[in-house]
């Protein structure tokens, strides 16, 4: 008999706010987290906006100690991961072993790299901090939930860029139905507002210019999108064994039904024609999760406001679901509220999504005025609205080609 | 400041104790919680802080707080 899995905690820290709650407040009622850049100095930058966190003291969540030795990255990870634990109740209820941690992010500590990197070469190698090396790699952050929360199972990191914690969500539910784990948090963390994160993104070419009007800038399958915005932050899940969860009395907000991972295998940055990889994704979620397409409540687009993706994600959706389908089924982009949030991205949409099952609300694409030709799904322009939402489709999309798309669906037994 | 007070202040900010643990007799690994890195870290808050350079042999003198200060003390920094 096939186990299932459902969400059973939700933690998340990014520009739209500190806890799930207050994101969620934020992308319902439309209310930009996006900003003219302050970590660090815009004015070289072609892209002067970001989502970045509100005021954040890691001293509000670590000792002097830990705050110095763990990046931004790891830092709202943990954050993260304490809320969706505190929020699941799961503590007491399961042994340290069969708790695991799938963690990923894009970069992992690169405001770490850059710090020490710039040491080395201004005062010396023998200057780096000793504790480089476990501050920086892209794994650190799963190591330190582990610490953190006491959790001995299963632990490691995926990394696909934009897709990364979609993939450490699909892979964690996997794990739970192989019996290998009861539970797991999930999820991702990003910090990339840097010199070369930013820096870098501007040479793509990928990012929004509109820095006269930040809370604009990101405005997916709106005919004036110029790019993604850069955004950072920490998006973490519990996903549980679904009789674990039952027997426990846990508050079940979601069943995380299924999944469906592919490549593009065409260009390390540019979607595949028409969508093709994130089509296949979409078909094998619904196929995975036994989602008729003819009844989709929902589908949480990656919809990062760039020329490329969101025209390649449209035509997609059409080619998942049939263009009958498609046209009656409400796509929206949160990425309109807290801008791309890369390695953190998927965590965050899956929690927006599974939110949106809970309430019956679907988020708007807060910021789209003018549909681009050729966009004419319901994308939610800019109001929430009220609807029963059973099964829903959340699409994660990478650099590299990688698609995720989980499937969601409500829980009633 | 005196030397004490800045020694004391580099150990807090390193190690993360609170002041009154940091007596002259307090030694790094058993009463102040300092792991090998933890030392080393240390020992490069010294370095930078009265620009000195502490070879390894030195460094493993260094073992309370007190030695610390007497070393700095011996290299004359004591102003």
């Amino acid at each position: 008999m096939n186990k299932r899995v459902v969400i059973t905690g939700t933690g998340l820290i990014g520009p739209a706010g500190k806890t799930s709650a207050e994101n969620w407040d934020n992308v319902l009622e439309g209310r930009s987290g996006v900003r003219r850049m302050s970590l660090i100095d815009p004015t070289d930058f072609t892209s002067q906006v970001a989502g970045e966190v509100k005021d954040f003291d890691p001293l509000d969540y670590l000792d002097p100690k830990l705050a110095k030795r763990t990046d931004r990255y790891t830092q709202f990870a943990m954050v993260a991961a304490r809320e969706a634990y505190e929020d699941s109740g799961i503590k007491g209820t399961l042994t340290d072993e069969r708790l695991g941690v799938i963690i990923g992010s894009g970069i992992g500590g690169i405001t770490t790299l850059e710090r020490e990197h710039k040491v080395a070469l201004e005062r010396g190698v023998r200057r780096i901090n000793p504790f480089f090396c476990p501050m920086m790699i892209s794994n650190i952050a799963a190591g330190r939930v582990g610490i953190d929360l006491g959790a001995k199972g299963l632990n490691f990191s995926t990394v696909t860029a934009c897709a990364s914690s979609g993939h450490a969500l699909a892979v964690a539910a996997d794990m739970i139905r192989l019996g290998r784990a009861d539970a797991v948090l999930a999820g991702g963390s990003e910090a990339p507002i840097t010199l070369t994160g930013v820096g870098g993104f501007c040479q793509l070419k990928a990012l929004s210019t509109r820095n006269d009007d930040p809370e604009t800038a990101s405005r997916p399958f709106d005919r004036d999108r110029d790019g993604f915005v850069i955004a950072e932050g920490g998006a973490v899940l519990v996903l549980e064994e679904l009789e674990h969860a039952l027997n426990r009395g846990a508050n079940i907000l979601a069943e995380l039904a299924g999944s469906g991972m592919t490549c593009d295998a065409f260009h390390i940055t540019a979607p595949a024609e028409n969508g093709e990889g994130s089509a296949r994704a979409m078909k094998l979620a619904m196929e995975n999760a036994g989602f008729d397409p003819s009844g989709v409540d929902y589908i949480n687009a990656h919809g990062t406001s760039t020329q490329l993706n969101d025209i390649n994600e449209t035509i997609a959706i059409k080619t998942a679901l049939g263009v009958d389908n498609a046209m009656n089924t409400p796509v929206s982009s949160t990425k309109s509220v807290t801008g791309h949030m890369l390695g953190a991205a998927g965590a965050a949409e899956a929690i927006f999504t599974s939110f949106a099952i809970r309430d019956g609300i679907l988020p708007p694409t807060a910021t789209l005025q003018n549909p681009e030709d050729g966009c004419d799904l319901d994308y939610v322009p800019r109001e929430a609205r009220k609807k029963d939402i059973v099964t829903a489709l959340s699409n994660s999309l990478g650099f590299g080609g990688h698609n995720v798309t989980l499937a969601l669906k409500k829980y009633s037994g | 400041m005196s030397l004490e007070s800045r020694v004391t202040e580099i150990i807090i900010d390193k190690l993360g104790v609170k002041p009154e643990q940091v007596t002259m007799e307090a030694q790094f690994d058993t009463d102040l919680g300092a792991d090998s890195i933890d030392q080393y870290e240390l020992i490069m808050g010294f370095e930078d802080a009265f620009g000195l350079r502490i070879d390894e042999e030195e460094a493993s003198t260094l073992t309370t707080v007190g030695k610390v200060v007497e070393y700095l003390k011996a290299k004359d920094l004591d102003n």
